[in-house]
């Protein structure tokens, strides 16, 4: 029982990460429709940003906010400069057009900042939150703005009028043009808002995995599993999903002997396939209506 | 609701195509090709002989890929997954048991398609982006599960297996890239006249009705769920087959050469080829097998980013693949050719 | 009357097809017109086209402004509600939530509630399901929402994309005559396009008639309707 609660305990600590990657993902699909490959990349390009400027001597926390801020301003110049003249094509190509995004991100910022393993500083502190350790401050710290932005986010599509414009630019474009709403620019305040939050994301990883070029890919997918179990039409769910996938990536990886340490990421994503063909809308997603 | 605008495609109603893809202008098209690829291993170095076996070998994966995407509507980021087992199939049974490579790829077709069927069946309750996950998940799983020392008796774990790359039969002369060659694009002109009449036939109409309206297909007594995963099957077999050609042509396979970004390359290669055509899948073998590589001449730093910007570009020119710019051409021509005959 | 909106020499395309092949068109403030045609004569791609949802050539003036060539969002911006064919319901979202969508280029929140509530009166069975995923609704109620959404528009002129289309005659006579209202106590101008001409000519001062892209004739809908040969050759009843 004492192992089992440790397990748990540490699953909710790497699920802080898997979470707050969820909620960037869940994000960008309220925005546009569907999954962005090259979110990953676009987190850990932000935080070589961050990184770059605290380098340059700038306070964390104003580091913080700038790096939110120009990440924003980037996530709408991607939308508006490589992914709107792609669109009248189809979804396919724009899921190319992410790979490729994908591809100039991490090898520029190979470029620039090499592959070489850097520290990210936390400003939460490195010693542990409770006694038996297993949970750090920084845990918590990364938990807490999680579950802040989560608010911030529920706040915003519930109850701002240009939240519910974003919601219907991505639900029916054609009809909200209709009703005057600038789709083209909603979607563009998508990918900035999806930009900052994988920003915080990136910022908050960071110190947990250390700083390279690849640090996000298999984030990236825990962020994918833990958005999609939770429900893709629920910020909420995202991050409980997010905290579900680190468990259960614990738990299986302790308790199942042949997982072990290397297969805990399949047996992980097994299961999502397993919740998902019990409950095809994720756990807390709502299923959609169609009319024939 | 998604997938029906994934498959969309901008090119011109099939009616006005079919009106000016006369037999003979085809037929021309065909005979050229076969002259081309018969004289590609008496005229090129082996080691572009080789890297165009490697191409068709894509190619043939890439149709597998197409006709479940392009044809049947359902989503794959894992088809590296079937490309693996079909590569380990081979392998195993060369170097395990000894058994003629002539005997591997109808071995590697039968388990690829069994593996996909029933990969098809859970599959069946996912759409669209789940469905991508589920994919994602296999493509994510296999290396790690070729390595697993449960099964590293047979697959020889991270080290991988080594094979003999066979020499060619009856005394031909040719040495055992051509003779490769050559059985590749045998296997490859099977595999295409096979999809073709496929597509073409009423499972091919049931296929492609269901991706369009999969509730009106089955409203006309369509079986949704068995030509599904049937699909499912076949193009697994399809990229199961290529995957073993694969292993003979490289006469090694090792977990890591089946990775993620594999089934990202293959996804690559659909859509640069075109979506539900099967002659772009040519095309997207070519991609996938060279372009890296160009890239990598521009800059070795940036690779990756000149990749990145090649693929953009590539998409921004033709949005709907090399097949629809095709398309889009030849319409254009003909449209021209009718207003000068007037 | 003056002349709200109108059309001349308009051309419309899909690709390098050519569906509309250049009339005129002009709808008179605060009345109703009907755009009338068999299947395929271009009736909704006449709305689309004033809309800007295609290209199009010719010239289109609303209220003495050129609007060909503006993008969709800002000729809506003008004041021209379009409730599309297919009614163009945001399923995923509620009642409520789709009537507020509609309202989403005006500002003053105490103005926009109050007209959702006007909403409500004219159709109470929105009210009733206020709450509810709109794609759950019935067709007529899907309508009824579509109308109630362009409303919030607070648009001067509606263009209304077969409104009776899979519609109950009962519910049609209720949706007519909840037109017939808005045009007359909130002096909005519609132009309807319809396949059911006896009731399109019932409700229109003027009318139009299309076949293929091109004008057939036009004129007082009273006139169309008594006259015997379109009547036989065009509407068919």
């Amino acid at each position: 029982m004492e192992l089992f609660l440790h397990q748990v305990l540490a699953g909710l600590a790497t699920g802080g990460i898997y979470a707050c990657m969820a909620l960037a993902v869940v994000m960008i699909y309220q925005a546009i429709d569907h999954l962005n490959f090259a979110q990953g990349e676009m987190a850990m390009f932000s935080t070589f940003i961050a990184w770059q400027l605290i380098q340059w001597g700038l306070p964390y926390w104003l580091a913080f906010g700038a790096t939110i801020a120009i990440s924003f301003v980037a996530g709408v110049a991607i939308e508006r400069v490589v992914l709107k003249p792609l669109h009248n094509a189809p979804v396919l190509s724009h899921v190319v057009a992410f790979i490729a995004l994908l591809a100039i991100l991490n090898s520029a910022a190979g470029f620039i900042w090499d592959y070489t393993i850097k520290s990210f500083p936390t400003p939460f502190g490195n010693g542990p939150l409770f006694e038996q350790g297993l949970m750090s401050k920084h845990d918590g710290g990364m938990i807490a703005v999680t579950l802040l932005m989560l608010a911030f986010l529920y706040l915003f599509f519930r109850h701002t009028r240009i939240g519910l414009a974003m919601r219907a630019a991505a639900a029916n474009p054609e009809s909200a043009r209709l009703a005057g709403i600038r789709v083209g620019w909603m979607t563009a305040l998508g990918w900035g808002m999806a930009a900052a939050i994988g920003s915080v994301a990136g910022m908050l990883i960071a110190p947990v995995v250390f700083l390279e070029p690849n640090m996000m890919l298999s984030i990236l997918l825990y962020g994918f599993a833990g958005a999609v179990v939770g429900g893709l039409t629920s910020p909420g769910g995202a991050v409980l999903g997010g905290f579900l996938v680190g468990i259960v990536e614990n738990l299986a990886g302790t308790y199942i002997p042949v997982v072990g340490r290397e297969m805990k990421l399949t047996i992980a994503l097994f299961i999502i396939v397993a919740v998902l063909c019990v409950k095809p809308s994720g756990l807390f997603g709502r299923p959609i209506v169609t009319r024939v | 609701m998604m997938l029906r605008r994934t498959i969309e495609t901008r090119g011109p109603p099939a009616a006005e195509v079919a009106g000016m893809a006369t037999p003979a202008w085809r037929v021309i098209v065909f005979v050229l090709g076969i002259v081309v690829l018969a004289t590609i291993p008496f005229v090129l170095k082996n080691f572009y002989i080789f890297q165009i076996t490697l191409a068709v070998i894509y190619a043939i994966a890439i149709l597998g890929l197409n006709l479940l995407t392009g044809f049947n509507g359902q989503f794959s980021l894992g088809h590296s997954a079937f490309y693996a087992i079909g590569a380990y199939t081979a392998a195993i049974m060369m170097d395990g048991f000894d058994i003629s490579y002539i005997w591997t790829l109808p071995a590697a077709a039968m388990v690829c398609f069994v593996f996909g069927f029933l990969f098809g069946l859970p599959a069946l309750r996912l759409e669209n982006i789940y469905l991508a996950l589920a994919t994602f998940a296999l493509a994510i799983a296999i290396p790690q599960v070729l390595k697993s020392s449960l099964v590293e008796h047979w697959t020889g774990g991270v080290q991988g297996i080594s094979i003999i790359k066979p020499d060619a039969p009856f005394g031909l002369p040719l040495n055992s890239d051509q003779w490769l060659y050559v059985y590749t694009i045998l296997v490859a002109v099977v595999m295409y006249v096979g999809a073709h009449n496929l597509v073409k036939s009423r499972t091919g109409r049931a296929l492609i009705a269901i991706r369009d309206h999969p509730i009106a297909a089955s409203a006309m007594g369509i079986n949704v769920s068995l030509y599904k995963s049937l699909t499912f099957g076949v193009s697994a077999l399809y990229t199961g087959v290529a995957g073993a050609l694969g292993a003979l042509a490289i006469s090694f396979v090792a977990p890591d050469s089946f990775t993620f970004q594999l089934a990202v390359a293959l996804f690559v290669g659909l859509v640069v080829g075109g979506v539900a055509s099967i002659s772009g899948t040519l095309f997207g073998g070519l991609f996938v097998l060279f372009v890296p590589n160009i890239a990598e001449h521009f800059s070795k730093g940036l690779a990756g980013a000149v990749y990145g910007v090649i693929l953009l570009l590539v998409i921004y020119l033709m949005p709907t693949g090399a097949a629809g710019l095709v398309r889009l051409i030849v319409s254009r021509l003909v449209q021209q050719g009718r207003a000068s005959g007037r | 009357m003056s002349k709200l909106l109108e059309a001349r020499a308009l051309c419309a395309f899909y690709g390098a097809t050519q569906v509309l092949f250049g009339f005129d068109l002009s709808i008179e403030e605060g009345g109703i017109t009907t755009l009338l045609g068999a299947n395929g004569a271009g009736k909704t791609t006449t709305l689309r086209a004033l809309c800007g949802m295609v290209r199009t050539t010719g010239d289109i003036r609303f209220d003495g402004k050129a609007i060909r060539g503006r993008a969709t969002e800002d000729i809506v911006r003008l004041g021209i509600a379009h409730v599309p064919q297919g009614r163009g319901t945001f399923s995923r979202q509620t009642v409520e939530e789709n009537l507020e969508i509609g309202a989403m280029t005006r500002s003053g929140r105490a103005a926009i509630d109050a007209d959702i509530e006007r909403v409500y009166g004219y159709f109470p069975r929105l009210m009733e399901r206020r709450r509810q995923q709109a794609g759950t609704l019935s067709g007529g109620e899907q309508q009824m929402l579509a109308v109630g959404r362009a409303m919030m528009l607070r648009p001067r002129l509606m263009l209304l994309d077969e409104p009776s289309f899979g519609l109950a005659p009962l519910i049609v006579e209720e949706l007519f005559g909840i037109l017939r209202t808005l045009n007359q106590t909130e002096k909005v101008s519609m132009l309807v396009v319809e396949q059911n001409a006896a009731l399109a000519l019932d409700l229109a001062e003027e009318a139009y008639l299309i076949e293929t892209g091109e004008l057939v004739t036009s004129g007082p809908a009273r006139q169309l309707r008594d006259d015997e040969n379109i009547r036989r050759a065009y509407l068919g009843y």
